[in-house]
């Protein structure tokens, strides 16, 4: 199989995040900016099955700015074989990425994308299903195991009750979910030689796409700051305040 | 305008969540019909019918929707959308599947997750595991909307809306049920519960859950939660997970046991009425959104706050 894996430079999941006092946005300036999790989650799957001998190659895409390519960079140290920057420096959202990613698509013909469940700047989770969607193919979101089987694809997707099993057909779009695996880390040699690894860049006009946004941010704001209360010294002082204070028990 | 709300149900009972987003639905204003699509699942469509303010139930039942498949359900929401201004589901992992898909399917940025309605076309949601609150306005004519149901009131329940029976849409056929494995409780559902205490990575092994939360859980009628690290360390299973990338909860009380507090897990639980921790770490970050803060073992503070409530 080929695999097409999408990845997002986003803000690292560490950093505690400033809301801008002219309300326009988040400070992105000097934050440490990574790979999304779930996205390395993604990487890391379509390698275990190129190494498996499952898949052949793997195409890795990233929608974004130049420094994108950092991100691209990390996967193929991780094992990807080539990369695709589509540069924009506005930022991007889940239907516009879902239709350069179809046109994507038609150019590589994958037979699986394999992507992350959602974005943790964004926090969407859609870009697979709209992905999906737009191709006209089977979706398995929220995935914490994927088997091919009998030219199928079996994916065990993680919801509300526990956890649900479907197959779909192929070519197809699995979103990754926590538990799907944890990623590696490259080695210094493997960063060495993904220095090599092909990785061309292109721009969202070259596929006839616009990326204009549906959604006009109007403002962004810091949510209601919570109050740290007080401490208490035993587990009885605990439970007579939430009777007798708190009224919750 | 015209709403359209997507049950959510497991073919028996209708959830919860499904009024919260008749709610949402009612600020936005408008016409609001439900779409309950199962098999089997009159009792369902009736319970729907009984949510106030709405006009009327469609009922489609078929195979195919048993399992809450993306690609079929999807399509039967695009074959009723004409007649909608706006389509609203709760952010449920059924809302989360099925509903972007439709979205794209219409040509619409869906609008995730909101947690408030400033105008018709106008949203708030969170953003990085809520640490941030974007405020959108939706260009699209037709808005597609999940709802996260723990920042709405249930719609009451005095209505009485006629059901119609609406035919199934085509199958694409693309994807197929395998087996589920549901999570077995007696104890209520996490995102409903009004107490919810949930155990951390300290915990140490299902073992603990069992005999030092879930004997208080039981005491208290609370249900269990767990963070990212005790799910993916086995001790509970994956549903368990509160969380900006599991699941959201504010009940009355919160009870978190042995959890650090990262971002990512204050993000599922941070609206919660009343916060208590315990923690044997007294610069632990949950203690900074703990309106009762206990820095003890909890191998001995549990078996104490067990007695302590007889
Ligand atoms: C993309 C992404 C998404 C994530 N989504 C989620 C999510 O949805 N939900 C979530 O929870 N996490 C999520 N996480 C993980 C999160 O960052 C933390 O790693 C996780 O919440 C930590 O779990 P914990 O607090 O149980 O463990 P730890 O951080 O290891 O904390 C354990 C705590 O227990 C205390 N302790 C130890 N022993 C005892 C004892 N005997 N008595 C009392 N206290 C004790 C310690 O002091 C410590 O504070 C996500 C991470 C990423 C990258
Ligand atoms: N700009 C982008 N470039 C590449 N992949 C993206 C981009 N935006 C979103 N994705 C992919 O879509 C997933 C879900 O994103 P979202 O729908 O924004 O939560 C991410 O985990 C990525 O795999």
């Amino acid at each position: 199989m080929k695999l097409l894996v999408p990845v997002k430079r986003v803000i690292d999941y560490n950093v505690k995040v400033r809301v801008k006092s002219d309300q326009s946005g988040v400070d992105l300036a000097n934050v440490k900016m990574s790979m999304n999790p779930f996205d390395e989650i993604a990487v890391e799957e379509a390698v275990r099955m190129k190494e498996a001998g499952t898949a052949q190659e793997i195409v890795v895409v990233s929608i974004g700015p130049e420094k994108a390519q950092d991100q691209i960079r990390q996967a193929l140290a991780m094992g990807a074989d080539r990369g695709l920057l589509v540069k924009t420096e506005a930022e991007t959202e889940p239907l516009g990425v879902a239709t350069l990613l179809k046109a994507i698509v038609e150019e590589e013909k994958p037979d699986l994308v394999i992507m992350g469940k959602q974005a943790i700047d964004d926090d969407c989770n859609q870009t697979g299903q709209m992905l999906a969607a737009l191709l006209g193919w089977p979706q398995g979101t929220f995935a914490s195991k994927i088997e091919k089987k009998d030219g199928e694809i079996h994916v065990t997707r993680e919801i509300d009750g526990g956890l649900q099993t479907v197959s779909l057909k192929l070519p197809a779009v699995v979103t990754t979910d926590l538990r799907l695996n944890e990623p590696r880390y490259a080695s210094l040699p493997n960063i060495m030689k993904a220095k090599k690894k092909p990785l061309d860049v292109k721009d969202p006009s070259d596929y006839g796409v616009d990326l204009k946004p549906r959604l006009e941010v109007l403002k962004v704001t810091e949510p209601p700051k919570r109050e740290g209360g007080v401490k208490v010294e035993t587990v009885a002082e605990l439970v007579d305040k939430l009777k007798n204070e708190a009224g919750v028990l | 305008m015209a709403i359209l709300v997507v049950a959510d149900h497991h073919n028996e009972a209708l959830s919860d969540a499904t009024h919260k987003t008749v709610t949402a639905a009612q600020q936005i204003g408008g016409d609001i019909d439900i779409l309950v699509a199962g098999k089997d699942c009159r009792p369902v469509a009736e319970a729907a019918a009984k949510i106030a303010g709405v006009r009327k139930v469609l009922y489609a039942d078929d195979a195919r929707y048993e399992h809450r498949l993306a690609e079929p359900l999807a399509a039967l929401i695009v074959s009723l959308a004409d007649d909608y201004d706006a389509i609203l589901k709760a952010a449920t992992t059924t809302g989360k599947n099925v509903m972007p898909r439709a979205a794209a399917l219409l040509d619409v940025m869906q609008v995730s997750d909101i947690i408030a309605v400033e105008a018709p076309d106008t949203f708030v949601r969170p953003i990085y595991a809520g640490n941030a609150l974007q405020t959108v306005k939706s260009t699209d004519k037709k808005k597609v909307v999940t709802v996260r149901a723990t920042a709405f009131k249930a719609a009451e329940e005095n209505g009485s809306a006629s059901i119609e029976d609406v035919q199934p849409a085509d199958d694409p056929g693309l994807s197929s049920f395998v087996k589920e494995e549901l999570t077995k409780s007696e104890r209520p559902e996490l995102t409903a519960a009004k107490i919810v205490i949930s155990g951390g990575r300290a915990l140490g092994s299902y073992e603990n859950f069992e005999k030092l939360i879930f004997p208080i859980a039981d005491k208290l009628g609370a249900a269990v939660g767990a963070s990212r690290a005790a799910v993916d360390a086995g001790y509970v299973p994956n549903d368990y997970q509160v969380g900006q990338t599991g699941k959201v909860v504010a009940p009355e009380l919160y009870i978190a046991v042995g959890i650090s507090g990262a971002i990512q897990h204050l993000a599922g639980m941070k609206d919660s009425k009343v916060i208590v921790a315990i923690n044997k770490d007294e610069e632990a970050p949950i203690f900074q959104v703990a309106d009762y803060g206990l820095v003890a073992d909890l191998f001995k503070a549990l078996p104490e706050l067990n007695e302590a409530l007889g």
